[in-house]
């Protein structure tokens, strides 16, 4: 198949499966089967897709014109190829995963709730293979107004208040701030708004205070990369079921957010522009500040996806900082932290709604000795805990290397010292989970029996048991991803990062 | 389309397509104020309108394919500058498409709104009255001459006033709100017509092509200057623009749901229209104190107009008037994209100005919907709406979407329009302005939709009851067109930059 159709059929396998559970709603069994059906149907679009960008095709394919200089514009690179097969891929996990949680708790309105989820990954597909920032900007607004009802998916009145901060936070930032900097992006580019290697700016001859002006306003405008002071959004979105918890707000939409970071910082600004902006240095050390803060934010909750919320924010920094380390490295430790983040991420969050489908819990303060009764599940939030703090062989291990990397050769030490702190803070606030529901110390109280008889359904335990095992597969495969990147990261020309790795 | 129409129309009708245009609804509405049934001056001004839409697009058709784009009507055979003279170029082709295809629409939605809250024998001299109001409106649009312009004007206020009146059988204030219209409608006209015998009396014409040639030798002189403020005042009072649209909110809530839409479609369009002729082709824009008057005077209004009127809306409890100030404040977009001073600028204002005529339009006929099913225009009203009338909710959902600036509708297109201008004049400030005035929008629209969608019925007994077909259609219609021009927005954004270039005298550019 040709790149142009390939493209094609990614974008438009969503919706035809969003109008196929729609028409099949009647049937639960048929309407899951579309889902499946559909999802590896894309995953396998998206893997061909791959091969095809990983023999150095850079396919594009332009739509059509929405006025003058605004194309509806397509180009799939190596970053966001990554990106595709990540959300793709792991949807096909997901879909097992909604349909045992959601069936398990007797959730209504399943069938809206599988198609906005369809909606959603045609907006994760389209930010992804956006060629240029009008395209990308109208894919993520999709993303996050599909995602609204999946958000207050429960309907009671906790559920609207954060769907509702949800809406106006994403909508206010990414209309206040990310859509004004497209806009003058736009004015300075001259007309012109497609994703360049070497950045689409790096040619203009901009003064920096306008350079900076332009990146805090991307970078906070950009709302679903969860910098601070705008991730509030994140812990209130955690009112939704926990499939849409594990899935977007572990993997979808926080990655679109942090991916188009990553995208701006490498194609519309440049390594060197980017390098040479003052107020870099200060979106950096605002990353480090989220890294900091919400992990210390994290260990005062409770709440089982509360400290999951705060710990992604937390992680999501990462990227942010890796991106603003404006190097190699940094975009390479960014790149990798999408893939091994979401594929931990994900596995925690899963573990939370099984948990939560057996026995109603959500608080962490009540799951000592829970690992007796349902030890598979803690064994895999277990590992899944080891990766997301960057202990080998698990995948978690280098993105945080390249990132250190990234900060030594870029002359930024500090940044060392907060990712290191970052994983000791990983380390108290994680561990203790698992550890304590394993081996509860002596005198704990047996804990409450199963709510619902049998425990977590197959399905829900299975689900992140397969991502808990993908953790340690990234781990073997992160050299092959990372020469995947290459081209994108080194700015075209493929020069050997790989050789620096041990 | 405009092809086919064209090369379809018959001979007469290309010749005297200008006068027709206004002479179809003009001699019509006398006809119906003795048709004995309502239900016959529904036709009949549909019929009308229809005629006068065709005509509109025969001229903008005409006016692409002239060469120099410019049509000049000679009224009775006088010659300008001593006759009447009906000139269209780019930019009042634009407005006439646009008001002549929202007429189109209002009257074909018109009949259930005004079945429910006319009396009978009022229908037809509501009609009638409605085809004057047009016919003044189209009139603004396509004259030459200043003091016709004046005529037409008042054509077009009178009528208001008695349309805004007839809520009264709804809510009795709606004849207080006429009657404040009334004077402040009046004063601006007065003011207008002042202006105009500042510039007669300087110049010596009222042919507006020929003041233009003749006002650059007399820059400096006094009464020239005196005659453009009355003017800037007089056509700003009747554009709503702020503070002086004090008149605007109650006349749109409180008049007949018909009128409502209609006017909020239309009739500050057509006026900020004249703001903009007089503003770009009988001034210059390279006058200095124009320039001055741009920058310190249209720029600040139009902001002010944007925060302000937003955050009234924002605290307002009857939807109609949440539209009324949010109507204030997109005026105030569309003047912020005047007062660049840019082609780019004028025609991103100009692109507003179509975009928000099917915003608007489809708002007031959603809610026009409710009023005549559920008899309220409260906010709590419309809770739970979004279950019982799906199809209606659904539309205003979309044109709300379209007023906030959601991607993928033309409300989006033409905030990145302003934008791009305002980036590429350097007034990076006034972006955000518009981007905060855009987050009020997101609260005072989230509201309403929220309550649509999200909020229990506040009366449980409501049952499914959708508008009639007759509104849903033209409903769907802007709510679709508003989809489809933010998708593809070349035809708008051409029309507009058509616009802007005929409005500078300068290339046009694509």
């Amino acid at each position: 198949m040709t790149p142009e159709l390939l493209i094609t059929l990614i974008m438009i396998v969503p919706l035809i499966i969003a109008g196929g559970i729609g028409v099949a709603g009647k049937v639960p069994n048929i309407r899951e089967a579309v889902t499946l059906i559909g999802a590896a149907i894309l995953f396998g679009l998206v893997v061909m897709l791959v091969m095809q960008v990983a023999g150095g095709a850079r396919p594009e394919l332009v739509l059509g014109e929405a006025a003058p200089g605004l194309l509806f514009a397509f180009k799939v690179e190596p970053l966001g190829a990554l990106f595709a097969v990540v959300a793709s891929g792991l949807w096909i996990v997901n879909s097992f995963y909604s349909i045992g949680y959601m069936r398990g708790n007797r959730e209504r309105n399943q069938t809206r709730f599988y198609i906005c989820f369809a909606v959603a990954i045609f907006g994760a597909m389209g930010v992804a293979m956006a060629g240029n920032l009008f395209t990308l900007f109208v894919f993520y607004e999709i993303l996050t107004l599909s995602t609204y009802p999946l958000v207050t998916h429960k309907g009671d009145a906790a559920a609207q208040r954060g769907g509702r901060i949800y809406l106006l936070t994403l909508l206010a930032t990414s209309i206040g701030l990310f859509l004004a900097a497209i806009m003058w992006t736009w004015a300075l580019a001259g007309n012109s708004l497609a994703f360049v290697d070497g950045g689409l700016l790096a040619g203009a001859n901009i003064s920096p205070a306008v350079a900076s002006a332009l990146l805090v306003l991307f970078a906070f405008g950009v709302g679903k990369a969860g910098l601070m002071p705008v991730h509030f959004w994140l812990p209130n979105a955690m009112v939704a079921p926990t499939p849409v918890s594990a899935f977007l707000h572990a993997v979808a939409v926080v990655k679109a957010g942090v991916f188009t970071i990553l995208k701006i910082s490498m194609y519309i600004f440049g390594a060197d522009l980017l390098a040479s902006t003052p107020a870099r240095e200060f979106i950096l050390w605002t990353a480090c500040f989220t890294i900091i803060v919400a992990s210390l934010v994290a260990m005062t909750k409770d709440n089982l996806k509360a400290r999951l919320a705060y710990s992604t924010v937390a992680q999501l920094a990462y990227v942010t900082a890796g991106a603003m380390l404006a190097n190699q490295a940094g975009f390479l430790g960014g790149g990798l932290q999408i893939a091994a983040h979401a594929a931990g991420k994900m596995t925690l969050f899963m573990c939370a709604g099984a948990i939560y489908v057996a026995t109603g819990m959500t608080n962490i303060s009540d799951m000592r000795g829970l690992g007796r009764k349902m030890p598979i599940v803690f064994i895999a939030f277990f590992v899944a805990a080891l990766s997301i703090i960057g202990i080998p062989p698990l995948a978690g291990g280098w993105p945080k290397y390249e990132l250190m990397q990234g900060a030594i050769n870029g002359g930024e030490p500090f940044v060392l010292a907060v990712l290191i702190g970052s994983s000791l803070l990983n380390i108290i606030y994680l561990l203790p989970i698992p550890i304590l529901a394993l081996m509860p110390p002596p005198g704990t109280p047996e804990p409450k029996p199963f709510k619902r008889a049998g425990g977590a359904p197959f399905l829900t335990v299975a689900a992140p048991v397969f991502t808990a095992s993908l953790c340690v597969v990234i781990f073997f495969f992160a050299g092959d991803i990372a020469n995947f990147l290459a081209p994108a990261v080194s700015g075209g020309t493929a020069t050997s990062i790989i050789g620096a790795q041990p | 389309m405009i092809d086919l129409i064209l090369n379809l129309a018959p001979a007469w009708a290309l010749e005297h397509a200008a006068p027709l245009l206004i002479m179809v609804p003009l001699v019509l509405a006398p006809i119906l104020a003795v048709v004995p049934s309502g239900r016959i001056a529904w036709i009949m001004s549909i019929a009308a309108t229809v005629g006068s839409l065709l005509l509109a697009i025969v001229l903008l058709g005409l006016v692409q394919t002239t060469p120099g784009n410019v049509l000049s009507y000679a009224v009775g055979g006088w010659r300008p500058p001593l006759g009447i003279e009906l000139r269209v170029d780019s930019l009042n082709a634009m407005i006439l498409l646009m008001i002549s295809a929202i007429a189109v629409l209002a009257s074909i939605f018109s009949w259930p709104t005004v079945n429910a809250e006319i009396p009978v024998r009022k229908r037809p001299l509501f009609y009638s009255a409605f085809l004057i109001c047009f016919a003044g409106l189209a009139g603004v649009a396509i004259t030459g001459d200043a003091f016709n312009l004046f005529v037409f004007l008042e054509i077009s206020s009178i009528s208001t006033y008695v349309l805004v009146a007839l809520g009264a059988g709804r809510d009795r204030r709606a004849l207080p709100a006429a009657f404040n219209y009334l004077i402040m409608g009046t004063i601006g006209a007065t003011f207008y017509v002042i202006g105009v015998g500042f510039l007669f009396a300087a110049t010596g014409t009222l042919n507006m092509a020929e003041m233009a040639t003749m006002l650059p030798e007399l820059s400096g002189n006094r009464s020239i200057h005196a005659g453009f403020a009355f003017i800037i005042v007089g056509l700003g009072l009747k554009a709503a623009m702020w503070p002086l649209h004090q008149w605007l909110p109650n006349a749109y809530a409180y008049s007949p749901s018909f009128v409502t839409m209609f006017l909020s479609a239309t009739a500050t369009k057509v006026a900020l229209y004249a703001l903009i002729r007089f503003l770009f082709t009988v001034f210059r824009p390279d006058f200095a104190f124009e320039q001055a008057s741009f920058m310190f005077l249209l720029a600040p209004l139009a902001m002010a107009a944007m925060v302000i009127c937003s955050f009234q809306a924002c605290f307002q409890t009857d939807v109609r008037r949440v539209l009324a100030y949010s109507s204030v404040a997109q005026v105030g977009y569309m003047l912020l994209g005047v007062s660049i001073g840019t082609t780019i600028g004028l025609s991103a204002g100009l692109l507003h100005m179509f975009n928000h005529a099917m915003i608007k339009g489809a708002l007031f006929m959603a809610v026009a919907g409710v009023v005549l099913t559920y008899q309220g225009t409260h906010v709590r009203d419309f809770a739970g709406l979004g279950r019982s009338a799906p199809w209606t909710m659904t539309g205003f959902a979309i044109a709300a979407l379209s007023l906030i600036g959601v991607p993928l509708t033309a409300g989006f297109q033409s905030k990145l329009q302003l934008g791009y201008a305002l980036f590429d004049h350097g007034w990076w400030w006034a972006v955000a302005v518009v981007v905060f005035s855009s987050i009020l929008a997101v609260i005072y629209m989230g509201r309403i939709l929220e309550a649509i969608f999200f909020q229990p019925p506040l009366n449980p007994r409501k049952h499914r009851k959708e508008a009639p077909i007759l509104l849903l259609v033209p409903l769907w219609v802007l709510a679709l067109a508003n989809i489809y021009f933010g998708i593809a927005a070349g035809f708008p954004i051409g029309l507009a930059r058509d616009a802007a270039a005929a409005a500078f005298g300068v290339e046009a550019f694509r």
